[in-house]
């Protein structure tokens, strides 16, 4: 046995041996947050429609007096809406200052307003939320009513924490066009307008797609800065202005205060087994979105 | 000559032109008349400046930045570069073929449906009247017509080239500019690309650029050499073919250069 043939050996010895490192995390992982979170379901005995369908949180409550109670309905809304109205904002705009970047301003865009994207995406999401608690909040206050940590600060910091997300990969998907498509539109006689809009953002379809999806994962899994600016209480919104509360905040505020092995703890866990399964569907989401794009 | 150089009966034009990218001269002094209802060819070595020339035929050269024009271009009479002048609505008489094949990722039915919608028919049985008809003209409605809203990516090269063809078509243009549209088809497609061409002349005035000489002399009327962004000689096809006055252009077709 020689010398190259040992290092050839060991080389895929070693790739081998991360690659495999990496699914036993993830398999370990998934396997974790499954079996606390479905001993909410299986040892607690909650029901699964209690738990997604009830907004009763009192997960201290003694049996006696019937609980506890472990509804997560209301954190479940909270996150589907601030994902989604922030997703509504940023959609529409990333993707047209995508198209300002890629064909309406290459050069100026490209020196400038990429940068300020990556440096946008680059601020840690605690300074998202420590300028919407000392920026957005008083401003909502003053100007709309309320107590200001609502709804609208949560999904406006979310908005613009997503922008870069949904901007960069549209970019690039845009980019990505053949440029033939629109030489030959132009020389149909069609107007840049009439370009970007009847070939070129439909041509970029999967990729706008998959940005959105993704901005809209990025969103639903965001944490620390929605959570500074959002009240937290555990109501299912009824304004744009109410405080409210999302899955993810539920579980850092909570988690603290909470034993291992309790129901309460346990509802935790099966929030952030729903968080892991939110992101599964994102994933398949864009898989799908993709392959169909490719067989186009 | 001098009869031939004479305007009546040109489509267009071309009188003194000069094109720079930047500080780059790419074409020198060109003039060269585009007779109605003819072909002309372009042909001369590869960077001699024949597909700039042609896209100044349509101002796709607007597109690429650092473009300067010296000279006129002449539709009709009348000045394509002059002020005021709308290059969109130049386009949709002047229609270009490129030299690959470059279908839009859409239904072949809604690729050739794009130009009449930009340009605002909404009609559904006007739109597939003149889809019809426009696949009917490049020879292509046969083979497509149960596909119709089957993505045109699917198609053969050739087949696309003449989808892109009908594509132009549908937008009933006056001139049609092809840069060498058949050199990246098998000579099957080739030919019955040419046959096309040689029909279409009836109705449509054709300026191809070519580097097949063969090709330039089955389907073209008029011919003019090019050579390091001057055009050197232009006359009848035959004429270029057989009894060329210029040394270059002899020494070209003989094939001791090029």
């Amino acid at each position: 046995m020689n010398w190259k043939f040992f290092c050839d050996r060991a080389g895929r010895g070693l790739t081998l041996f991360c690659a495999a490192l990496v699914i036993v995390l993830t398999v370990s992982i998934i396997y974790f947050i499954s079996s606390k979170g479905l001993a909410t379901f299986f040892t607690n005995g909650i029901s699964l429609r209690e738990f997604l369908l009830s907004d009763q949180w009192a997960p201290d409550r003694a049996a006696v007096d019937g609980g506890p109670l472990v509804g997560a309905k209301a954190f479940i809304a909270g996150s589907v809406l601030v994902s989604l109205l922030a997703v509504g904002v940023s959609a529409p705009l990333g993707i047209i200052v995508a198209v300002f970047i890629v064909e309406i301003a290459p050069g100026w865009g490209q020196r400038v307003l990429q940068p300020a994207v990556e440096l946008l995406a680059g601020i840690p999401s605690v300074v998202y939320g420590y300028i919407g608690l000392s920026l957005l909040v008083p401003l909502i206050r003053t100007y709309l009513g309320g107590g200001g940590f609502s709804l609208l600060a949560g999904f406006l910091v979310l908005s613009v924490m997503i922008l870069p997300t949904i901007i960069s990969v549209s970019t690039d998907s845009i980019r990505a066009l053949p440029v033939e498509w629109k030489h030959a539109s132009y020389a149909l006689g069609s107007t840049r307008w009439q370009t970007i809009r009847m070939v070129l953002v439909p041509a970029a379809r999967s990729g706008l797609i998959t940005a959105v999806v993704l901005g809209m994962a990025r969103a639903f899994g965001e944490a620390l800065a929605v959570q500074m600016v959002i009240g937290n209480t555990r109501e299912i919104p009824t304004s744009i202005l109410s405080p409210m509360m999302t899955l993810t905040s539920a579980i850092t505020m909570d988690m603290g205060a909470t034993v291992m092995g309790t129901t309460w703890n346990n509802a935790l866990w099966s929030m952030g087994l729903l968080l892991l399964l939110m992101s599964l569907c994102f994933i398949l989401i864009i898989r799908v979105v993709v392959r169909r794009g490719a067989v186009q | 000559m001098q009869r031939m150089m004479n305007s009546v009966g040109n489509k267009m034009e071309t009188k003194g032109l000069n094109l720079y990218y930047k500080n780059f001269q790419a074409l020198f002094n060109v003039s060269l008349p585009v007779r109605e209802h003819r072909v002309t060819a372009l042909i001369g070595p590869s960077g001699c400046g024949k597909s700039t020339f042609l896209r100044t035929l349509n101002r796709m050269n607007d597109v690429i930045e650092g473009t300067r024009i010296e000279g006129e271009v002449l539709l009709d009479g009348n000045n394509i570069y002059a002020p005021g002048v709308d290059p969109v609505a130049l386009r949709k008489k002047v229609g270009m073929v490129f030299q690959r094949p470059n279908p839009f990722p859409m239904s072949i039915f809604d690729n050739i449906a794009y130009g009449p919608r930009i340009h605002g028919i909404k009609n559904k049985e006007t739109l597939a009247e003149i889809v019809e008809k426009s696949l009917q003209a490049a020879a292509l409605w046969d083979e497509v017509k149960d596909r119709l809203h089957k993505s045109a990516l699917g198609l053969s090269g050739g087949q696309q080239q003449r989808l892109v063809l009908a594509r132009v078509l549908a937008v009933e243009p006056e001139v049609i500019l092809m840069d060498e549209p058949a050199s990246a088809l098998d000579p099957i497609s080739t030919a019955k690309l040419e046959d096309l061409i040689h029909q279409l002349k009836n109705n449509y005035t054709i300026v191809i650029v070519t580097h097949n000489m063969q090709q330039a002399a089955r389907i073209s009327d008029y011919t003019g050499f090019f050579l390091n962004g001057e055009m050197i000689e232009y006359d009848y096809t035959n004429n270029i073919f057989t009894a060329p006055r210029d040394k270059r252009t002899e020494d070209y077709i003989t094939g001791r250069f090029g």
